[in-house]
């Protein structure tokens, strides 16, 4: 049954390429219940309280392809990269690998097989890391954990070649996490998530946490991983320039929604949803190129209590009563997913 | 040109430790012409927050100044007493730090504590102080300010509290404005309003500003001249543009080409290898000679010092070459 549904929805998607999704998310929400105690709230008479932190988003990635997620702190990006890994269960909708329901709620021997061929790499390199362990153990627990691996002489040989296939020596795998610095200590957590030749890595802003020559290093390894093993990645980042250098797709998240995805050269080249827009223009300009910039007003609502309509609409310059009401849907225009009632009007 | 505002001149900060002195900052020189902005730019670990630390007398012991002067306004402050350089801080240089929620008090309003800044530093009375706190907070671009002064810190987001550490800074109409990383804690939108916000005001009044930050993008578009430090020294210092577009230092070279830009296309970005030396390490000779892919033998046993190279100076024997090299064939 799912599989007819999959093709059904990449016949409609190869419109503007013949490419089977290996990851394709539907209708994914997650909601976190951010009450205040029971007691609180029967004495204060206070309502439950419910954050939408991810909101009806859906996306494909194809084989061997980036997606990058973009957005502002607060906006949900993280969220669906925990989802997509099962580290949160969604509240509602699906996570398809290969056309097959991830379904890591329901934890079974699928779901055992599907762990091994999706990883993540986490934005904060001392605090992924374990301090008491030995970077063998570290890049090895994968390993260990699937039963790929078990003589102690191959799991210290694989590890070796692991190490170095990220500029490592295979010796560091006798060395603690302290010993290394930001940008090592990153590669190691990529080293790891290799570790079971996963063909689907989330990259939660692997290089955030790093200095921009050491961003570099990283990014150039990424990439090269990528090419060599026809890696997929779903790249989270706040940061636009660094998403235009990885990226073959972006999708721009607003309060739990995506409001734009498009193909990389056509989003950085022309813009269309009014958010996707002002992210841009908020971009310092490090060519000095005389680019009239215009700041932005006002700043991201409480995700708690969300505007009406299109969330979007208290700072956006186009909005109208439409926007203030009814919320917009991602919809298909010219090889681009959008969601906004000026640019479905033909307003912008 | 003008006398400088601010000079530092061969600036050394040291922390003494068990293993022995940690030279954080060695022999930092630079200077700040009044209304000027200078930016200063780095890796983590680089000493810019050092530099600005040391300029308004907030060294964290065990750090201290082991050498050199600074000098506002001709006047020595490195070695005042605690008390004199209260009152110039604040007074002549304000502050803005990374952080907004660490730098204003969680337990006043934010009237009170700017109302407590412009009664230390001006004679005005309590009246119109708080009239100028209201002023300052509408002119950083606080929604009805009258209501908002008698409000906490926490009731404010992060880019309006940042905007009250702004007013704070300008309370006293200082000449020398130090922000540390005033936009590292902000998101990209708010980031954008907070510089052209900074920018503006301190064009109106006409005070100078030392823009710490890693942020190239944010230096690019806010400074007139910008230091490069590495490992605690200047590696290259000159006009804004200059720097980015004609960086004579390598290590300029690499962090520029180190960063994705909006309008280039290549496949692989450059990358500078290895990492900068911990401080109990720094290399003989130029402190960049391991990572450089131009270093000859003077580089591994002389340190340079700032040389001319062309429109801005930097610390690299590599210039000297060329510079030898140029005046050469022309003769």
């Amino acid at each position: 049954m799912s599989t007819t549904t999959v093709n059904e929805l990449n016949s409609l998607a190869t419109a503007d390429a013949v490419v089977t999704p290996l990851v394709e998310v539907q209708g994914l929400s997650k909601t976190f219940d951010v009450s205040a105690p029971w007691l609180n709230r029967v004495i204060e008479r206070k309502p439950r309280q419910f954050v939408h932190a991810v909101d009806d988003v859906s996306f494909r990635i194809a084989r061997g392809q980036t997606l990058a997620l973009v957005g502002e702190s607060g906006c949900g990006k993280s969220t669906v990269a925990r989802l997509l890994v099962g580290l949160y269960a969604p509240t509602a909708g699906r996570v398809l690998f290969d056309g097959q329901p991830t379904g890591f709620d329901r934890p079974g021997p699928v779901q055992r097989t599907l762990r091994r061929r999706m990883q993540m790499i986490f934005q904060d390199p001392y605090a992924s890391l374990n301090p008491r362990w030995k970077v063998l153990d570290i890049v090895a627990e994968p390993l260990r954990e699937h039963g790929l691996v078990a003589q102690p002489e191959a799991v210290r040989q694989r590890v070796g070649e692991l190490l170095q296939s990220v500029g490592l020596a295979a010796a560091d795998g006798e060395k603690f996490p302290h010993q290394f610095s930001g940008g090592q200590r990153q590669r190691i957590s990529i080293a790891r998530a290799l570790a079971t030749q996963p063909e689907f890595l989330v990259c939660d802003e692997p290089t955030s946490a790093l200095d921009v020559s050491v961003q570099a290093q990283v990014l150039n390894i990424m990439k090269d991983l990528q090419r060599s093993r026809g890696l997929t990645y779903l790249f989270i980042s706040h940061n636009l320039a660094v998403v235009r250098h990885v990226a073959d797709v972006v999708g721009v998240m607003y309060l739990g929604r995506l409001v734009e995805v498009s193909p990389k050269r056509t989003l950085f080249a022309t813009p269309r949803h009014p958010y996707t827009r002002m992210l841009l223009d908020a971009i310092p300009d490090m060519r000095m190129s005389g680019r009239s910039r215009t700041p932005v007003q006002g700043e991201v609502p409480n995700p708690l209590n969300p505007p009406s309509g299109c969330a979007f609409h208290p700072r956006c310059p186009h909005a109208n009563a439409r926007c203030k009401s009814e919320r917009p849907a991602l919809k298909r225009f010219q090889g681009i997913e959008v969601a906004c009632h000026a640019v479905e009007e033909g307003r912008i | 040109m003008a006398a400088p505002l601010l000079e530092v001149r061969h600036l050394r900060v040291e922390f003494p430790t068990r293993r022995g002195t940690l030279l954080a900052l060695d022999d930092v020189s630079f200077d700040i012409a009044p209304g000027e902005v200078l930016g200063v730019v780095g890796e983590s670990g680089a000493g810019k927050s050092l530099t600005g630390a040391a300029i308004i007398g907030l060294l964290e012991p065990p750090g201290r100044i082991a050498g050199g002067e600074i000098l506002l306004e001709g006047r020595r402050i490195d070695n005042l007493p605690h008390e004199a350089m209260r009152a110039i801080r604040g007074r002549q240089i304000g502050a803005i730090f990374q952080d907004p929620l660490t730098s204003l008090n969680p337990l006043y309003t934010i009237g009170r504590q700017l109302v407590e800044t412009i009664r230390t530093h001006l004679p005005v009375g309590e009246e119109e102080a708080r009239a100028r706190a209201i002023r300052l907070l509408q002119e950083t671009g606080i929604p009805a300010a009258e209501q908002r002064i008698d409000q906490y810190p926490h009731q404010f987001s992060g880019g309006m509290r940042q905007r009250v550490v702004i007013a704070l800074a300008l309370a006293a109409e200082p000449k020398l404005i130090v922000a540390d990383e005033p936009t590292t804690a902000l998101d990209v939108s708010i980031q954008a309003q907070i510089i052209s916000l900074l920018k503006r005001l301190c064009k109106d009044h006409g005070a100078a500003v030392m823009l710490v930050t890693h942020d190239m993008g944010v230096i690019a578009e806010t400074c007139d001249r910008v230091a490069v430090l590495y490992a605690g020294r200047v590696a290259e210092i000159g006009p804004v543009h200059e720097v980015i577009h004609h960086p004579a230092h390598p290590y300029t070279v690499g962090l520029m080409g180190a960063i994705p830009a909006m309008d280039d296309d290549r496949e692989r970005l450059l990358q500078i290898d290895g990492a900068m030396p911990r401080l109990n390490a720094i290399p003989p000779g130029c402190a960049f000679n391991p990572r450089c892919t131009q270093a000859f033998d003077r580089c591994r046993s002389d340190r340079p010092d700032l040389m001319d190279a062309g429109p801005t100076r930097a610390a690299c024997w590599q210039v000297l070459q060329k510079v030898a090299v140029a005046s050469g064939a022309g003769r």
